[in-house]
C-alpha cells in the first residue's frame, strides 16, 4: 500500500506530459484533418521512377 | 435503358459509346471529352491506382479550353495573389538557398469525393517540376501548395489541377477562417484535458468506491486519493468546462434559462462541494461527512464537450461550404487597353470602359451594346428562358449571358449601381424580416431548469427539517443526478446525424434551423426555369408536314448537321438528339434572330422562324406552346419547300412530377411562381399537376406573394435558382437553391440541392419526421431517467458512483439512438426506388 504514496503523484506527472504532447500535436495541425491520414496509408507510392523527386516521397503524409 | 457507365465519373453513357480511354491496357468507355482528357492525364501520370482505391465516383468534368488558361493566368499577377499566397516557410535546412522565390498558396479544391482524390492530387502535383510540397485536407478540401515561382507559374499548377478533373479556387484565409481554426484547436485542447483528466480521476474513483464498499481503506490513503483527484479535476473544471460557465453567465444576464445554466450549476456545485469535502477536514476540527464527485464532474464535462464538439464540426463544415460558394473564380473580362483586349478582373472595370464579350460569357456590368448584334439569355434575372435579341444601342444587364456572337459593350454602371446590386438590396431587406423558427431544445430547457431549481430548493428545505447535517449533500446529489447531460445531447446529436445523412444524399444544409423548421412548412413554392425545368432548351417534337417525303430520322440528321455550325442553345437541342453526324454542311450562314442556312448534299436547307424558312406565303404554326422552328429545303435559293416543324421547349426535370405528387401526398400546398410568360407557366403547371401558379412576377412581386402567405400564418419553403429568386429565398421561412444556381442564390439559401435531384426535397421532409421522432424519444428518455432518479436522490439513496454510472449510460443511449438516423432504413429503400426511376427517365431522355 505504501507504494501508492509514490505512484499516485507519479500519475500526475504522466498526465502533465500526455497533455503537453497532445497540445504540441494540436498546434502542429495534426488534428486539422481527421479523415485523410486514415486512408493515406492504403495508397502505394507511384511506381514510375522519379529520380529527381525521390528525396521527397512521402512528404505529403507527415507535415 | 443502358448499363454502360463512364469509367471516370460513372454516369450512364448512351450507346453507342463515342469516347474511349485506355486504362491498364483496356479501352474504357467515357461519357465526354472532358472525362476522357482527365483519365488520360491520370494514366499518363502513372496514377491508375486512383481507380482502384477510390470509394466515390468522380464528378463529371467539362472540357478544358483556351479561355480557362487565360483566366487562370490572372492568378499569376501579384496583386491578385496577395490575398492567398505567402512566402513559403520551409522547415528544411536549405532555407537560405531557396527562400527567395518559394511561395505557398492556400487553395480550395472543388470535386474531392474520397481519400483517393487526395492521393491523386498530391502525387500528380508533386511530380511537377518546381512544386515542392502539396498538402490536401480531406475534411476541409483545402490544399496548401508550396512551389518555386521561378520554375513554374501558379497558373500552370492550377491548370494541372483542372486537367485531372478538379477545380481550384483561391482560399482567402480571412479573419473568419482564422477564427474557425482557432476555435477548433481550442476545442480539441479542452476535449483532451477533459478526456485525459476524466480517465485518471475515474481510475482513482474505482479505488475510492471499492474502499468505501469494503470499508477497510485507511483514511490516509482515502484523503491522498481525494487530494490528487482534486488536483486533476481542477483544470478540467476551470479550463475544459469554461465555455459552459461563460454561456450560462451570458444566459443569466439576458434573463434566459438555457441548457448551460443547469449544466454550470451541476458542474460548479459538485466541484465546490467535493473541494469542501476534501479539504474542510484540515481547517475545521470535526471532519465532514461529504462525498466527492470529481469523477462525475470530469466525465460529465467530457461527455458534454464531445457532444458540443460534434455540433461544432457540423457547424464548421456548413460554414465552410457556404463560404466556398462565395470563393469562386474572380470574374474576369476582356477590356480594351490601348486598342488591344486584355483579360482583367471585373472589379477593375470603370464606367465608359470598352469590353469584349465572347459567346457563352456572362456580361460583367450594365452597359450599352456598341458593336455586333447578338441574343442574350436573361433567365437568371427575369426567368424568361428564351434568349432575347440585342442590337447596337440596346442596354445589356450584368449577369445575363451572351449567346450568339462576340459583341462589344460600353460599360455604364459597375458594382453597386447595377441592376443585380439592386436585387441584392432587396435581399438584405428580406433577410431582416425573416421569421425566426424556435428550437425545441431551448423551450424544453427553460422549463427543465425552472423545475430542477424548484425541486432542489424544496428538497433542501424538506431535509433541513429532518436532518439538517445531510441537507446540503442530498441537495447536491439531486443536482448531480438531474444534471441534464443526456438532455443537452438529445437534440444536437440527432441534428448532427441527420445533417450528415442529408449531405451524403446531396442536400447540403447551411443554416441550423432547416431540419427543425421543415416540419412546420405547409406551403412549397417553386420557381420554374432552372428549378422545375432543367433550364436548357430541348427538342420535344418533330412534326413533318403533309407533303414531306423524308423520314423523321433523316430530317433530324440534316437539321443536326446544320445546327452543328451554330453556338446558339437551340443548336445543342438538336445535337443531343443524334448519335453521330454522317454528312457535311457547306456555306453555312447564321441569320441573327432568324435562323440558319446551309447546303447539304447539294440541296439548300433553312431552319428558323417560319417567315425566314418559308418566304413565299404564310404557314400557321401548330397550336401547342413552345417555340416552333420550321425547316425547309430549296434547290434554287428562291422557292422554299417547307418540310417539318420542330418544337423547342425547356425540358422538365424528370423527377419533378413525382416530387410534386409526393409533396401533395404530404398535404403541402404547391405553388409555381415564375417570371416567365403566362402560356408557358400555365402549361408547365398543368403538366406537373400544380394547381396554383403565377406568371410574369418580378422579384418584388414574388417577395410580396410569400409575405402575404406568411402574414396569413403559413410557413413557406421556397425552391429557386436565379438571381431573380434571391429576395424570395431570403424572405422565405426556409429556402433551397439548386446546385447549379447562381452564386448569389446559393449563398442566400438555407440549403443547397447539390445533386440537383428534386426528389431529395421530399426525402428531406421524410427525414425531418424521423429526426423529430428521434429527438422526442431522446428527450423523453433523458427526462424520464432524470425524473426516475430524482425521488431516489431526494430520498438520499443515491451514492456518487450510481449517479456517475447512470449519467454515462443515459448519455450513451441518447447518442446511439441518434445514430440510427445515419443507418439505411426505410428511407433508403424509398430512395433507391426513386433513384432507379430517375436513372430510367434520364436514359430515356438521352436516347
Amino acid at each position: 500500500m505504501e507504494s501508492l504514496i509514490i505512484l499516485i503523484p507519479l500519475a500526475l506527472i504522466l498526465i502533465a506530459v500526455a497533455i503537453k504532447v497532445f497540445f504540441w500535436a494540436v498546434d502542429n495541425g495534426q488534428f486539422d484533418d481527421l479523415e485523410g491520414p486514415a486512408h493515406s496509408i492504403l495508397f502505394d507510392e507511384p511506381q514510375r521512377p522519379q529520380p529527381s523527386k525521390s528525396d521527397k516521397t512521402g512528404s505529403s503524409i507527415t507535415k | 435503358m443502358t448499363d454502360t457507365h463512364c469509367f471516370h465519373c460513372t454516369l450512364p453513357v448512351s450507346e453507342p459509346v463515342v469516347f474511349f480511354a485506355e486504362v491498364e491496357g483496356t479501352q474504357q468507355p467515357m461519357c465526354c471529352p472532358g472525362c476522357k482528357a482527365v483519365t488520360e492525364a491520370i494514366v499518363a501520370g502513372g496514377l491508375e491506382n486512383y481507380y482502384q482505391h477510390r470509394t466515390e465516383s468522380a464528378n463529371q468534368v467539362n472540357d478544358l479550353n483556351q479561355r480557362l488558361q487565360e483566366e487562370l493566368q490572372i492568378y499569376d499577377r501579384e496583386a491578385v495573389q496577395k490575398d492567398f499566397v505567402r512566402p513559403a516557410d520551409l522547415a528544411s535546412n536549405n532555407r537560405e538557398e531557396h527562400q527567395s522565390d518559394h511561395l505557398t498558396a492556400n487553395l480550395l479544391i472543388d470535386g474531392i469525393t474520397c481519400a483517393a482524390c487526395v492521393w491523386l492530387l498530391e502525387n500528380h502535383l508533386e511530380a511537377l517540376e518546381g512544386v515542392e510540397q502539396v498538402n490536401v485536407n480531406l475534411s476541409t478540401h483545402e490544399a496548401q501548395i508550396t512551389w518555386s515561382n521561378s520554375e513554374i507559374p501558379l497558373s500552370s499548377i492550377l491548370l494541372e489541377i483542372h486537367r485531372i478533373g478538379y477545380k481550384a479556387f483561391p482560399w482567402r484565409a480571412d479573419q473568419q477562417e482564422a477564427l474557425l481554426k482557432k476555435e477548433n484547436r481550442t476545442f480539441i485542447r479542452r476535449l483532451a484535458v477533459a478526456g485525459i483528466g476524466a480517465m485518471q480521476v475515474m481510475m482513482y474513483a474505482i479505488a475510492l468506491y471499492s474502499g468505501a464498499i469494503s470499508e477497510d481503506m485507511p483514511e490516509i490513503y482515502r484523503d491522498l486519493i481525494r487530494i490528487f483527484s482534486a488536483v486533476i479535476a481542477t483544470p478540467v473544471v476551470l479550463y475544459s468546462a469554461a465555455p459552459f460557465f461563460k454561456a450560462a453567465w451570458r444566459d443569466i444576464k439576458i434573463r434566459h434559462l438555457g441548457m448551460d445554466v443547469p449544466v454550470s450549476i451541476a458542474i460548479g456545485g459538485a466541484y465546490l462541494a467535493s473541494l469542501w469535502a476534501t479539504f474542510s477536514v484540515y481547517f475545521f476540527a470535526e471532519g465532514s461527512s461529504g462525498e466527492v464527485y470529481y469523477d462525475s464532474v470530469s466525465m460529465f464535462t467530457f461527455f458534454l464537450l464531445t457532444g458540443r464538439y460534434l455540433e461544432l464540426r457540423a457547424r464548421h463544415a456548413t460554414a465552410r461550404a457556404a463560404r466556398a460558394l462565395t470563393n469562386l473564380l474572380p470574374p474576369s473580362c476582356l477590356k480594351e487597353v490601348n486598342g488591344q483586349y486584355e483579360r482583367v478582373p471585373v472589379a477593375d472595370l470603370q464606367p465608359n470602359d470598352k469590353v469584349r464579350i465572347l459567346p457563352g460569357d456572362a456580361i460583367p456590368a450594365d452597359g450599352i451594346l456598341i458593336s455586333g448584334s447578338t441574343s442574350v439569355n436573361e433567365a437568371m434575372l427575369t426567368g424568361e428562358y428564351l434568349p432575347i435579341e440585342k442590337q447596337p444601342g440596346d442596354t445589356l444587364l450584368c449577369s445575363s449571358i451572351n449567346v450568339d456572337h462576340p459583341i462589344e459593350l460600353k460599360v455604364s454602371k459597375v458594382g453597386e449601381e447595377t441592376r443585380v446590386a439592386g436585387i441584392i438590396q432587396l435581399l438584405q431587406r428580406a433577410q431582416q424580416d425573416k421569421p425566426v423558427i424556435a428550437k425545441i431544445a431551448d423551450k424544453v430547457a427553460g422549463w427543465f431548469v425552472a423545475c430542477v431549481l424548484l425541486v432542489a430548493i424544496c428538497v433542501y428545505w424538506g431535509w433541513s427539517g429532518i436532518a439538517p447535517e445531510d441537507a446540503f449533500w442530498i441537495t447536491l446529489s439531486v443536482l448531480v443526478v438531474t444534471c441534464p447531460c443526456a438532455l443537452s445531447l438529445a437534440t444536437p446529436a440527432a441534428l448532427t446525424a441527420a445533417t450528415g445523412y442529408l449531405h451524403r444524399l446531396g442536400l447540403l444544409v447551411t443554416r441550423g434551423h432547416v431540419l427543425e423548421g421543415l416540419k412546420t412548412i405547409d406551403h412549397v413554392i417553386f420557381d420554374k426555369t432552372g428549378t422545375l425545368t432543367k433550364g436548357e432548351l430541348s427538342l420535344s417534337q418533330v412534326v413533318p408536314l403533309d407533303n414531306c417525303n423524308h423520314s423523321t430520322e433523316a430530317l433530324l440528321q440534316r437539321a443536326a448537321v446544320l445546327e452543328a455550325h451554330s453556338e446558339h442553345p437551340i443548336a445543342k437541342a438538336f445535337l443531343f438528339k443524334v448519335d453521330s453526324l454522317d454528312e457535311q454542311a457547306h456555306d453555312v450562314k447564321n441569320h441573327l434572330g432568324q435562323g440558319i442556312e446551309g447546303t447539304i448534299d447539294s440541296r439548300l436547307y433553312r431552319i428558323g422562324r417560319p417567315d425566314f424558312a418559308f418566304t413565299s406565303g404564310k404557314l400557321a404554326t401548330p397550336e401547342q406552346d413552345g417555340q416552333w422552328l420550321l425547316m425547309s429545303e430549296s434547290t434554287d435559293q428562291k422557292s422554299w419547300q417547307p418540310l417539318c416543324w420542330f418544337r423547342i421547349t425547356d425540358s422538365l426535370r424528370p423527377e419533378a412530377a413525382n416530387t410534386i405528387r409526393r409533396l401533395h401526398q404530404m398535404g403541402k400546398t404547391v405553388t409555381l411562381l415564375s417570371g416567365d410568360a403566362e402560356p408557358v407557366v400555365a402549361s408547365t403547371a398543368e403538366s406537373l399537376g400544380i394547381r396554383q401558379w403565377k406568371s410574369e412576377s418580378s422579384p418584388d412581386d414574388k417577395l410580396h406573394y410569400i409575405q402575404k402567405l406568411q402574414s396569413q400564418g403559413h410557413k413557406v419553403l421556397m425552391v429557386g435558382d436565379g438571381i431573380n429568386d434571391v429576395p424570395v429565398l431570403a424572405g422565405a421561412d426556409i429556402s433551397m437553391a439548386m446546385g447549379n444556381a447562381s452564386d448569389l442564390a446559393r449563398t442566400s439559401a438555407d440549403a443547397v440541392l447539390i445533386s440537383g435531384n428534386l426528389e431529395r426535397l421530399a426525402d428531406a421532409f421524410n427525414l425531418t419526421v424521423r429526426t423529430r421522432k428521434i429527438i422526442r424519444q431522446n428527450l423523453a428518455w433523458s427526462l424520464g431517467y432524470n425524473l426516475a432518479a430524482l425521488p431516489l436522490a431526494a430520498a438520499g439513496m443515491i451514492a456518487p458512483w450510481m449517479a456517475a454510472t447512470g449519467m454515462a449510460l443515459s448519455s450513451l443511449i441518447v447518442v446511439a439512438n441518434a445514430l440510427r438516423l445515419n443507418r439505411p432504413g426505410k428511407l433508403v429503400k424509398e430512395l433507391d426506388q426513386s433513384e432507379e426511376a430517375y436513372a430510367h427517365l434520364e436514359s430515356r431522355g438521352a436516347a
